[in-house]
């Protein structure tokens, strides 16, 4: 073994006598799933410690707080938050995020899952959802691909990226999220990419507290299916192309918000609008009105 | 004596290089040597620089490194006994 090597093993095993530790996300994780199924430099986890960071910044109960997700690699976080959380069927997360909001208003109800489940498979619910300003908050990992499957073209994929299903490149045009959904009708809408972790875990924060449909969409690197077929670099060559291209412009034109394969990425906080009304009170002023007495929002739990 | 420390879980670890590239003061290296699943973990190369602001741990995808702050108190404890 060379002195160097030996150094660093013992520079690994050292032990000092320093301060009683832990990790702040343990309390946040299924500490027993660990190591999770991600692959090295897959964006997820950092999203997921992002998330830890906001629950714990907001100071919302964390046994009011239920985490819904579809299926997809991203859609695994349901499986390793310590956090009531439900792992639904794929594209259907917003649907059972729906029903959960509606029969226990009183629960913040994260959605969190991936650009193929929330809108691909799931585009109609996710518009929807935003056209009904229902408080859900929606975490979107968007790797650009569906991933777990083997890394197919998405209706998020940007135009000549090289997919399994594309090798000649894609030439469908992009879906651009944010434009899609304030169209639609979202009060809350941002974007963020992995590389910018204390943005990604304020803005977290502000959606847990923001009262109405929130969307929040992160652009992560999928290292092993998207970036390797496009010649981009491992996980950590991704974040520095982020660090390099990601620009910041809050309130930006989200028609202005495109995908592009090797562009600039606009990144930001794009729109919070308190002139809506969020979907369950309205349904209590309307009824209220129309029946002539209070409407009493009445939840029986079996 | 530094104003944190960082703690590694080198079992983890899946040898991304996010903590290392990512950390302000470049406290971090990966190393030459492996953990059971054959990834190279960091080790912490220049403790004296560690500020204990956890960005490596905010990074990490794989929750297996974060940094503590050291406060006053605990300071002063570690020089009255030393
Ligand atoms: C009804 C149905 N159709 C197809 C699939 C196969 N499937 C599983 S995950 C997935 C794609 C997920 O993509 P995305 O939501 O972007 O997640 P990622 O893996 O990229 O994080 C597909 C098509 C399925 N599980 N169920
Ligand atoms: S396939 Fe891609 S998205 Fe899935 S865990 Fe691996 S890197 Fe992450
Ligand atoms: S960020 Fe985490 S997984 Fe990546 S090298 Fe550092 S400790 Fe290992
Ligand atoms: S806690 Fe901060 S200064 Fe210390 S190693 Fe981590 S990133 Fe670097
Ligand atoms: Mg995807």
């Amino acid at each position: 073994m060379s002195d160097n090597l030996m150094l660093e093993n013992a520079a690994l095993q050292v032990e000092e006598a320093l301060p009683e530790s832990m990790n702040p996300v343990e309390p946040f994780l299924r500490s027993e799933r660990i190591p999770h199924i991600w692959c090295p430099g897959c964006g997820i986890g950092t999203t997921v410690n992002c998330f830890a960071r906001a629950v714990m910044d907001s100071k919302l109960d964390p046994n009011k707080i239920a985490v819904v997700s579809g299926i997809g690699c991203s859609g695994r976080v349901a499986g390793y938050v310590n956090l009531d959380s439900f792992h639904t069927t794929h594209g259907r997360a917003i649907p059972f995020a729906t029903g959960l909001k509606l029969a226990n208003p009183e629960l913040t109800v994260v959605v969190y899952s991936g650009d193929g489940d929330l809108a691909s498979i799931g585009g109609n619910h996710l518009i929807h959802a935003a056209r009904r300003n229902l408080d859900i908050k929606v975490i979107c990992v968007n790797n650009l691909i569906y991933a777990m499957t083997g890394g197919q073209s998405a209706a998020t994929t940007p135009e000549s990226c090289t997919t399994a299903t594309s090798p000649y490149g894609t030439f469908e045009p992009t879906l651009n999220l944010p434009h899609l959904l304030e169209a639609a009708g979202a009060t809350f809408i941002a974007r963020w990419t992995t590389y910018h972790v204390m943005q990604l875990a304020k803005t977290m924060k502000e959606a847990l507290l923001h009262k109405g449909f929130s969307f929040i969409e992160i652009i992560s690197p999928c290292p092993t299916l998207f970036q390797r077929r496009n010649q981009m670099g491992d996980g950590l060559e991704t974040m520095k192309f982020y660090k390099e291209h990601g620009k910041t412009k809050h309130g930006a034109d989200t028609a202005s918000l495109d995908m592009t394969k090797s562009g600039d990425i606009i990144i930001g906080k794009f729109v919070e609008k308190k002139d809506r009304p969020e979907y369950i009170d309205h349904m209590r002023e309307y009824y209220t009105q129309k029946l002539g007495r209070p409407f009493e929002y009445q939840v029986k739990t079996c | 004596m530094p104003k944190g420390f960082v703690t590694i879980t080198a079992e983890r670890c899946k040898g991304c290089g996010f903590c290392v590239e990512f950390c302000p003061t470049h406290v971090l290296a990966l190393s030459s040597a492996f953990n059971f699943k054959g990834y190279h973990p960091p080790y912490v190369h220049d403790a004296e620089k560690c500020s204990g602001c956890d960005l490596c741990g905010m990074y990490c995808p794989d929750f297996a490194i974060y940094g503590t702050r050291i406060t006053a108190a605990q300071k002063k404890g570690a020089n009255h006994a030393g």
